[in-house]
């Protein structure tokens, strides 16, 4: 298995002192190049899981192991992408890219490359241009860019399009299709968006919340490209929503007794 | 119309009604000398060189104090974001000395450096350190954790995280620091002039006001006031806008 996490549990202690499970027993395992979606409510500590991949977050405890590695600190082996593009506003959009390459390699070498990728997510009209001259869009396909050119085993990407208007994001999971299916990239994504995980992912695991589990982990198993294939996608986004509702409830449920309780 | 015709009217306005005042007697000459005699010793001044003099005096004083208060200024701030002990410590007495102004120092400054430059631009040192200071503390602390994040995951860590993000990101801060740094030293070197020995445009001011050269008194002043705004404008704001929008903090 190239990335393995097991027994997973992650507590956190509120000002009370009192502990909250956002992550229960958490085994998965992904396989080298696949396309892996973590779908789920919010709140259901996906995020969280996601972040530990990267290194960000420790557990309380279990081990993540990447490619025979255990995770204990962040490493250019795992690339990131926010939900917000986190661009550095101080430098151009060659720069930003150039920021992971500058302790490794030559700045010849390391420009070459920044095209290369920025080429990728179709962005090479704007080497010299500062993120706060780009759209939304713009800056999530540079933030992209900047995390393929340090050339990571996996790449993890926290919501990555949430921010984005409907028709970029659309546009930018054909982009995502693309390069992923170019470089060979492992990729683990994270979304609360049932559709988005469909159209995209090899894998569907659906978690649920209160404590954060695994419920389901679904294959998908749609040719691609997959717009052509409109029944399937419906059935099993019934399918998931079905799995999801339970959760949902639970969450508005616990809410609403929260609010009767304070 | 456009703010800056709207302004030349109103200043028009001002000094009309000023110079019809002191013709028609309204106040007398003593009290409030006209815009006419104000505009005379003025260029008098200028014209015997005194006044150049005391301008360059006075900048001179204003730019090694200014120096020293930014660069003092970052590293305690530095130190601050970084050591909780030091800002819960030394933070504490930096607060409570930002609220002394910076001229009850003189007296002591006097003691210290004597009647003459080192008194004044100690003064001025103090008017500018603190605000810099909780400027680049704030600012320091305040960087957005999504960028150390996502710095950490391109693998930047310790020195190199804080030298290539951390500071960097909070530039925006340093730049408001290093504004409101100026217009404290500004007022503390007209402070500290005021009281010490020339040459200076504060000194120029006491002079005139010992000799009862009301005229003067007002054309110093207003040579204050219109350095501090075209520093001010031309300069710091100006360059805080174009960070703030390179930042992408301003709307």
């Amino acid at each position: 298995m190239f990335i393995e996490a097991k027994q997973i549990n992650k507590v956190y202690y509120d000002k009370n002192n009192k502990p909250n499970t956002v992550l229960k027993d958490i085994d998965l395992s992904i396989q080298k190049g696949e396309f892996v979606s973590i779908l789920g409510p919010s709140g259901c500590g996906k995020s969280t899981l996601l972040s530990m991949i990267a290194g960000l977050v420790s557990s309380t405890s279990g081990d993540i192991i990447v490619d025979g590695k255990k995770v204990v600190k962040p490493g250019k082996d795992r690339g990131m992408v926010f939900q917000q593009a986190a661009l550095f506003p101080w430098m151009n959009v060659t720069e930003n890219v150039m920021f992971p390459l500058r302790k490794e390699m030559s700045k010849k070498e390391g420009l070459e490359r920044a095209q290369h990728f920025l080429k990728m997510v179709q962005l090479s009209n704007y080497p010299s241009h500062y993120p706060h001259e780009l759209s939304g869009g713009m800056q999530q396909r540079v933030s992209i860019a900047r995390s393929l050119a340090m050339d990571p085993a996996v790449l993890l990407m926290d919501e990555p399009f949430g921010a984005l208007d409907e028709q970029t994001r659309s546009r930018l999971h054909g982009q995502l299709e693309e390069i992923w299916i170019d470089t060979k990239k492992t990729i683990v994504f994270v979304t609360h968006s049932i559709s988005e995980s469909i159209k995209l992912s090899d894998r569907i695991i659906v978690m649920g919340t209160r404590p954060g589990t695994i419920l389901t982990d679904i294959r998908v198993d749609i040719p691609r490209p997959r717009e052509q294939h409109r029944q399937e996608i419906a059935a099993l986004e019934e399918q998931i929503m079905g799995l999801l509702k339970t959760e949902i409830d639970k969450v508005i449920d616990e809410e609403q007794a929260y609010e009767a309780g304070s | 119309m456009k703010p800056a015709v709207k302004r030349i009217i109103f200043f028009a306005a001002l000094i009309v009604f000023w110079e019809l005042g002191s013709r028609f007697e309204l106040w007398h000459e003593t009290i409030l000398p006209s815009p006419i005699s104000v505009y005379d010793s003025l260029v008098a001044g200028f014209a015997d060189m005194t006044l150049v003099y005391d301008l360059i005096a006075s900048f001179r004083r204003l730019l090694i104090g200014l120096a020293a208060a930014v660069i003092i200024g970052t590293g305690i701030g530095i130190l601050l974001a970084r050591s909780k002990t030091a800002d819960e410590t030394l933070g504490t007495l930096v607060l409570a000395l930002q609220s002394v102004p910076s001229i009850v120092w003189l007296p002591l400054a006097m003691m210290w450096f004597g009647l003459g430059e080192g008194s004044i631009i100690f003064v001025v040192i103090l008017g500018g350190t603190f605000v810099m200071i909780l400027n680049v503390r704030t600012g320091i602390k305040n960087v957005d954790p999504l960028f150390i994040k996502a710095a950490r995951t391109m693998g930047s860590n310790g020195l190199d995280l804080f030298i290539k993000v951390i500071i960097p990101a909070s530039v925006p801060y340093f730049v408001t620091g290093a504004r409101l740094a100026w217009a404290f030293a500004w007022r503390a070197l007209m402070a500290g002039e005021l009281l010490s020995s020339g040459p200076g445009l504060g000194y120029t001011l006491r002079y005139a006001s010992d000799f009862g050269n009301m005229s003067l008194v007002i054309g110093v002043m207003i040579i204050i006031g219109v350095v501090g705004a075209i520093v001010d404008l031309m300069i710091f704001q100006r360059i805080e806008k174009n960070v703030l929008k390179r930042w992408g903090l301003e709307t």
